[in-house]
C-alpha cells in the first residue's frame, strides 16, 4: 500500500515538475496533478503544496473552488450533460433523467460499479447542436433520450468487456 | 519590414499551391459546432477513403465557417473547378461525396450548400444564401476558409499586415489613436471604447500585461472559442498590437481547462508564431519584444470578471477584487494590465492594417464594426453569425435564423447571456447595439441570442438561470451567495406551484439588495433574468402561483441541476438550512 501511495506521488511529482508553460501557480500545478491522476487526493495536495510552496490550506483552498477538480477517483467513463439554456429548451431535462434512470443515480457523480460518472456541465459550448452532450471528451450533438441509451448501452458494454 | 514581405511572398507562394495547384483541398468544419456533429468521424472516413483511393489530396480541420446548422460541413476545392461546400455530410456517405467530386462526376446537389468561384448549375452561389450574405465578416473574416493551425495562410490573406505597417510606420500612440478613430467598444459586455482603454495603461514597466478573456463561461455564447478554434492567429496578432500600443512585455490568453479545441490551437498558433519570429525578441526585427502564454482557469464563471481573472491568472480562487485600483494601474501581480475580450482583440488587426475610419463606417455611428451573435435555441437555423452592429434582432432570428422550426410564433429571446434578460417578442425589433439595448433596458452581452417559440415557459427559463447564477456565486459576497439561494428557492417554489404569499415581492427586495450590495456583476445583475421575466410574461408567473398549474407542462418536473455550490459545500454536507438574507 505504502508502494502504491509513494507511485502516486511519483506519477504527481513528475506530472507537476514538467508544465510546459512559462507561468506555473498553484492552480496550474493543480491542473497538471489532475489531468496526470483525473482527480486530485490527498499526496497530490501535499505534493502541490511542496512544489509551489503554499500551505495546504492554500491548495484545498483553491482547489475545493473550481468545480472541476474531484477528489475521488474518476470512473472509467466520463458522461457529461449540457443543462444550458438552449440545451434546456431543446430537451436535455429529458436527457438528464434518462441518464440518471440507466445508471440508477439519484444525483451527479459515479454509479455503484465505479464504470460511469455522470456530471452536470453549464456549457458545453456547441450550442447550435442542442442538445449536446460529452462522452469520454468527445462532443455528441442533437442527442434524444434514445440516442443517449444506446451511448451509455455501448459504454457499459466496452466497460464490461475491458 | 524585409522580413515581413520575405513571410508575406513565402505564404503567398503556398496559398498559391493550396488554391491553384494540383492537388485538391478539403476543408472539413471541426470546431466544436462541428465536432458535436460528427466532424472527427468525418475527418476519419474522408482520410481513409483517400488512402484507399490512392488520391493525393491536402485534408484540413478548420473553424466554423458559421452555418454550425449544417455542420458536418465539407469544403471541397478541386483543381480547376469551383469550391463547393456539402452540409449534413455522415461518414457513410464520404466515399460517394468524393468520388463524384474529385473524378468529375455530378455534384450531388441535396448534399450542397452552395458554390464560390465560377457559376455551378443547380446550386446556389454561397453569398447569396441569407446566413452568408447579411454577414459582414471582419472578426470572423478568416473562420472556416484557413487552417487554424497552418500561420502561412493567415499571413496569406492580410494576416499580420496590420502588424507590419504598426511597427514599420506607427508609434504606440498612433495605434492607439487609430483604435480610437474606428469607435470600437469592448465586445464583453460592457461596451467601453477599447482605444480609450489602451491609453489609460500606465507609462513605463515591463513587465506590463495583455490579458485576453476568453472564459466565456456564458451558456449559450460560443463565439470567443469560435475565433480561437477558427483562427487564433487574428487574436494573437491583436494581443500583439495592444501589446505594441502600450509598451507591454506579456499577452495571457485566459481559457477555462477543457476546453480542448480551442486551447490546441490556441497553443499550435502560438508555437509557429514563436517560429517565425511573430512573437518571441524582436519582433519582424524592430525593437519590439512580446510574449504571449496560455493561462487554463478552472470551471468558475466569476473567473470571467475582470479582476477575479487576474487572480486566476495568479493561481488563486477567481474571487473578484475591489476597483480601485484599476487593472491599468494595479493588475495581474499589482503590474499594469489592459484587459479585453477575444474579440475587441480581433478586430484590431484589420483596424490597423486598414484604418479605424474604414472600420467606423461600418455599423452605427455610436456602436461601430459589427456584433457576432451565436444564435440558437427554437431556429431553423442556429449558427455563429457576424453582422453590422444596429442589425435588427429579428432579421437575424427569421432571415438568417429562418425563424422557428415549428413555424410557431417566438414568444422570448433569452439575451446578454445568464445575467441578462428574457425578453418578449417585441424585443425582435430592437437593434444589436449597446446603447439601444440599455434603452430598452436589455444588455446585449457577449453575443448568446437563444430563441423560444410559444410552447416554453418564462418561469421555467427563469429558474434555469437562476441556478445557474446560484451556483456560479463565487461566494465573496454575502448578498450575492445567500441571495442566490433565496431567490432560487422562491422560483422553484413558483415552478412547483407552491409559492408563498408575498413570493414575488420578496424577490424584488433580495435582487434589490444584492444590485446595491455585491462588489461584481454576478450579483448586480443576478436579478435581471428573473425580473426580466416577471414583467414581460406575467401571465405564466400569474398561472403557477394563482392558478396552480403550469401553462405549458414544462414546469411540473424538477429542474436537475447541481447544488453543491462552492458557497455552500459545508452547509449542504450538514444539511444546515442557509441563512436568509431578507425574511418575510
Amino acid at each position: 500500500m505504502t508502494d502504491g501511495k509513494e507511485a502516486l506521488r511519483d506519477r504527481v511529482r513528475n506530472a507537476i515538475t514538467s508544465q510546459k508553460q512559462p507561468t506555473v501557480t498553484v492552480l496550474s500545478t493543480l491542473h497538471a496533478a489532475h489531468d496526470e491522476l483525473g482527480y486530485l487526493p490527498d499526496e497530490a495536495i501535499e505534493e502541490v503544496a511542496a512544489y509551489t510552496e503554499a500551505t495546504i490550506n492554500d491548495v484545498w483552498g483553491v482547489a475545493s473552488f473550481y468545480t472541476n477538480f474531484r477528489f475521488t477517483p474518476p470512473a472509467d467513463h466520463a458522461l457529461e450533460v449540457c443543462w444550458g439554456p438552449t440545451c434546456h429548451i431543446l430537451g436535455a431535462a429529458s436527457i438528464k433523467k434518462r441518464c440518471l434512470e440507466a445508471l440508477d443515480l439519484s444525483d451527479e457523480g459515479n454509479t455503484a460499479d465505479g464504470k460511469l460518472s455522470l456530471k452536470y456541465n453549464t456549457c458545453l459550448g456547441a450550442c447550435s447542436q442542442a442538445p449536446v452532450v460529452s462522452i469520454d471528451h468527445r462532443l455528441h450533438g442533437r442527442v434524444t433520450p434514445e440516442t443517449m441509451q444506446q451511448h451509455i448501452a455501448r459504454l457499459l458494454d466496452g466497460a464490461a468487456a475491458g | 519590414m524585409a522580413e515581413y514581405r520575405e513571410l508575406k511572398a513565402e505564404a503567398d507562394r503556398r496559398w498559391e499551391e493550396l488554391t491553384q495547384g494540383s492537388r485538391p483541398w478539403i476543408r472539413v468544419g471541426a470546431a466544436m459546432c462541428g465536432q458535436a456533429a460528427g466532424a472527427l468521424d468525418v475527418i476519419d472516413a474522408i482520410r481513409s477513403e483517400l488512402e484507399r483511393t490512392g488520391t493525393d489530396a491536402r485534408v484540413d480541420s478548420v473553424g466554423c465557417i458559421g452555418l454550425c446548422y449544417a455542420e458536418p460541413i465539407v469544403d471541397i476545392l478541386s483543381p480547376g473547378s469551383s469550391r463547393l461546400i456539402f452540409g449534413d455530410v455522415s461518414p457513410s456517405e464520404v466515399s460517394q461525396l468524393l468520388d463524384s467530386v474529385l473524378n468529375g462526376g455530378r455534384v450531388p446537389v441535396d448534399k450542397t450548400i452552395g458554390y464560390l468561384g465560377p457559376r455551378v448549375g443547380g446550386v446556389p452561389d454561397l453569398a447569396t444564401l441569407p446566413g452568408i450574405g447579411s454577414q459582414e465578416r471582419i472578426a470572423l473574416r478568416n473562420a472556416g476558409n484557413i487552417a487554424p493551425d497552418d500561420i502561412y495562410q493567415y499571413i496569406a490573406n492580410d494576416g499580420y499586415s496590420g502588424l507590419a505597417r504598426a511597427l514599420g510606420d506607427m508609434r504606440p500612440d498612433g495605434v492607439i489613436d487609430e483604435m480610437k478613430a474606428s469607435g470600437l467598444r469592448g465586445r464583453g459586455g460592457a461596451g467601453f471604447p477599447t482605444g480609450v482603454k489602451w491609453s489609460f495603461m500606465a507609462r513605463g514597466g515591463p513587465p506590463k500585461y495583455i490579458l485576453c478573456n476568453c472564459e466565456e463561461g456564458d451558456p449559450g455564447a460560443y463565439n470567443d472559442k469560435g475565433i480561437l478554434e477558427s483562427d487564433p492567429y487574428t487574436l494573437l496578432e491583436g494581443m500583439t498590437l495592444a501589446g505594441y500600443a502600450t509598451n507591454a512585455s506579456n499577452g495571457f490568453v485566459f481559457i477555462r481547462h477543457g476546453h480542448d479545441g480551442p486551447i490546441s490551437r490556441t497553443e499550435r498558433a502560438i508555437e509557429q508564431a514563436y517560429e517565425v519570429g511573430l512573437l518571441g525578441k524582436n519582433i519582424l526585427d524592430s525593437e519590439f519584444s512580446f510574449d504571449i502564454e496560455i493561462s487554463l482557469t478552472g470551471e468558475s464563471y466569476v473567473a470571467g470578471e475582470e479582476t477575479a481573472l487576474m487572480e486566476s491568472i495568479e493561481g488563486k480562487r477567481s474571487m473578484p477584487r475591489f476597483k480601485p485600483p484599476f487593472p491599468a494601474a494595479f493588475g495581474v501581480w499589482g503590474k499594469p494590465s489592459t484587459i479585453n475580450n477575444v474579440k475587441s482583440f480581433s478586430y484590431a488587426p484589420q483596424i490597423v492594417a486598414r484604418g479605424g475610419d474604414w472600420f467606423s463606417a461600418v455599423g452605427r455611428e455610436n456602436c461601430t464594426g459589427t456584433a457576432i451573435v451565436c444564435l440558437s435555441g427554437d431556429v431553423k437555423r442556429p449558427g455563429m453569425y457576424e453582422v453590422p452592429m444596429g442589425t435588427r434582432m429579428g432579421d437575424v432570428v427569421e432571415e438568417i435564423g429562418g425563424g422557428t422550426p415549428s413555424g410557431r410564433p417566438v414568444k422570448m429571446i433569452q439575451l446578454g447571456g445568464p445575467l441578462g434578460h428574457i425578453l418578449g417578442a417585441e424585443s425582435l425589433d430592437y437593434g444589436l447595439d449597446f446603447d439601444e439595448m440599455r434603452e430598452h433596458g436589455a444588455m446585449l452581452g457577449s453575443g448568446g441570442v437563444i430563441v423560444g417559440d410559444d410552447t416554453r415557459c418564462a418561469v421555467d427559463m427563469a429558474r434555469l438561470l437562476v441556478a445557474f447564477c446560484q451556483y456560479e456565486s463565487c461566494g465573496k459576497c454575502f448578498p450575492c451567495r445567500l441571495g442566490m439561494t433565496q431567490l432560487l428557492e422562491m422560483i422553484e417554489r413558483i415552478a412547483d406551484k407552491e409559492a408563498a404569499p408575498g413570493d414575488i415581492d420578496l424577490m424584488d427586495r433580495v435582487g434589490s439588495t444584492m444590485e446595491g450590495a455585491s462588489l461584481c456583476f454576478h450579483g448586480q445583475l443576478g436579478y435581471n433574468p428573473l425580473r426580466s421575466a416577471l414583467v414581460n410574461f406575467p401571465d405564466d408567473f400569474r398561472a403557477h402561483v394563482e392558478e396552480g398549474r403550469c401553462l405549458y407542462g414544462v414546469c411540473d418536473e424538477p429542474l436537475l441541476a447541481p447544488r453543491n455550490t462552492r458557497a455552500f459545500a459545508e452547509e449542504y454536507r450538514t444539511g444546515a438550512a442557509p441563512l436568509q438574507l431578507v425574511t418575510r
